[in-house]
């Protein structure tokens, strides 16, 4: 165990992968849970998907691909936070066709850059082991700006998600607040795009928090174990990955998936266990009123 | 009906509201004043929602003036403590009695993002007052609705507001908790103005001062009985009322045809 482990932080490709699971975990955690307890899941979504809109331009104007999807995805979360907000009564189909707009730009402008694009095929499917010194500094720079975020306005970011009437009427600037957590939600998921590609960054945002919520009744102790979970997932995943040789996004959302049945299973039968010692107490208080 | 000379703490004048094409408000008229307990009562789809949310500010009025406290409902309603109806979404929601109860000390500002002393204080009070103090520690998935209900008014109360606002405060809590949460309001309202909206007449007329109906126009005397006015201009809810029984507490004798036996 100590020989695989010392082998796996010889590579410094390896190195810069778990450096990146554990960054991307912890903006993940926290991000995940206002994504679950607001709602928005498809939203995400979307923002992931349009974002390879981004990847595809870049790509066709010779960019780097990754400041693409940064691009799109905050122009995505502006539009379908504003979509959201004014537009309640159609806000999942106009979303939906965003979603599939990104997409099919990035489609074509791929197909019209000329060359090898076996690259491209990595912002689909993750590629955490391709991730550079660049790649990482973006990264840490996007969490930090989110931790520092929901940190500084944690108490109106519950407020909002609990009750987003009531804060309008406390004069607390909803729109506001929400739509600068959308941009945030577009920012993680281009960061976690790199890990596990975009088509499971929806995964991984909202299985660590549906865990959490089995155990814990509080928003911040929920975006605490997330992000916990959420890093012991990258990163067994990525280490079991590298030991089968297989695909390491792939692997990360099968652990997180099995982690859920797991936590799901283990909640079922502790009710389970509660209710019969429940029953036979009840019983035995019967016996002794006989 | 008695002629007052104090400003209203809410005050709407034909005031016109409604959505798209579908007008919900027609021409609608009210006051409330310094410890006022008004039930209006109105069937489901009457405008009782959109008269909340006009008052509130969350909606413009199409035409009409809308003033609380002497201002646009968008200042005015810091001196409210809305106490919304009970969703059952809220349930799933992972937080508990004491934060939820806080959030009723959140203003404008920097100063909201973090809990002062005297907002500590004032949750606390809410939450005695309401008799919830025990529970503050507890989640909301794990009270009952009339206790949940309870924290709601603890969250408006935290504000020390001049005026609750209620919607639907007994939709769905039992009848024993819904006698002791109109015990808990007939207290409060010593030193607050209380606009309560309901459809469920039966237990509003026992407890408010005067009431209302509201039916895209709303009928209201500053009476405690509904007037036989009110049944000929054809609403749904006093018929309502007869089939929920206690008439004897809100109708006024009458004959036949509505006249009023005096």
């Amino acid at each position: 165990m100590i020989n695989f482990l010392r082998e796996v932080l010889s590579y410094e490709f390896m190195r810069n992968a778990l450096l990146a699971g554990v960054i991307v975990s912890a903006a993940c955690g926290v991000i995940g849970t206002l994504v679950v307890l607001n709602r928005i899941v498809f939203i995400s979504g979307g923002i992931a998907h349009a974002a390879y809109g981004g990847v595809g331009i870049a790509y066709f104007l010779g960019l780097n691909p990754m400041w693409g999807a940064v691009g799109f995805s905050l122009l995505s979360s502006l539009a379908m936070g504003y979509v959201n907000r004014k537009e309640k009564a159609r806000a999942d189909t106009i979303i939906g066709v965003m979603w599939a707009l990104g997409m099919a730009l990035g489609i074509i402008f791929v197909s019209l850059s000329p060359g090898y694009k076996a690259d491209l095929m990595s912002y689909l499917f993750g590629s955490i082991l391709a991730v550079s010194a660049g790649d990482l500094r973006l990264m840490l720079v996007i969490a930090v700006v989110v931790l520092a975020f929901v940190l500084v306005f944690y108490r109106l970011l519950l407020a909002i998600s609990f009750d987003e009437v009531f804060s309008t009427v406390r004069n607390v600037p909803v729109g506001w607040l929400s739509m600068a957590m959308i941009v945030l939600i577009g920012l993680t998921v281009v960061i976690t795009m790199r890990v596990v590609g975009l088509i499971l960054v929806i995964a991984l945002l909202t299985i660590p928090p549906a865990i959490a919520n089995l155990f814990v009744r509080e928003m911040r102790s929920i975006m605490v174990l997330s992000t916990g979970l959420s890093l012991l997932f990258t990163i067994s995943g990525l280490l079991i990955s590298y030991a089968l040789n297989l695909p390491s996004g792939a692997v990360i959302i099968l652990v997180a998936s099995l982690g859920y049945a797991a936590a799901a299973a283990f909640r079922q039968l502790r009710a389970r266990g509660r209710m019969r010692k429940e029953a036979s107490g009840a019983k035995n208080t019967f016996e002794v009123i006989r | 009906m008695e002629e007052k000379s104090e400003t209203p703490v809410i005050l709407l004048r034909n005031v016109w509201a409604g959505y798209d094409l579908d007008t919900v408000l027609e021409d609608v008229s009210f006051d409330l004043y310094q410890r006022d307990y008004v039930g209006l009562i109105g069937p489901n789809g009457g405008g009782k929602t959109t008269l909340i949310k006009v008052i509130l500010g969350l909606l413009p009025p199409r035409s009409g003036s809308v003033s609380v406290m002497g201002t646009s409902p968008q200042e005015g309603r810091k001196y409210i403590g809305y106490v919304p109806q009970l969703q059952v979404s809220d349930k799933a929601f992972p937080i508990n009695v004491w934060d939820v109860v806080s959030m009723g000390r959140i203003k404008p500002g920097l100063s909201s993002l973090r809990l002062s002393s005297e907002d500590r204080q004032r949750v606390e009070e809410a939450l005695r007052q309401t008799g919830m103090l025990d529970l503050s520690k507890r989640s909301i998935n794990e009270i009952s609705g009339g206790q949940r209900q309870r924290v709601y008014i603890a969250r408006a109360l935290t504000a020390q507001p001049r005026i609750l606002l209620l919607d639907e405060p007994t939709a769905s809590v039992d009848p024993q908790a819904s006698v002791q949460l109109y015990e808990l309001l007939a207290r409060l309202n010593e030193e607050i103005s209380i606009l309560l909206i309901s459809h469920d007449m039966t237990a509003i007329s026992a407890y408010v001062k005067t009431i209302g109906c509201i039916n895209r126009r709303l009928v209201y005397h500053r009476d405690k009985s509904i007037s036989a006015d009110m049944l000929q201009a054809g609403y749904e809810c006093p018929v309502d009322l007869i089939a929920h029984g206690m008439p004897h507490r809100v109708f006024p004798a009458h004959t036949e045809d509505g006249e009023p036996l005096e």
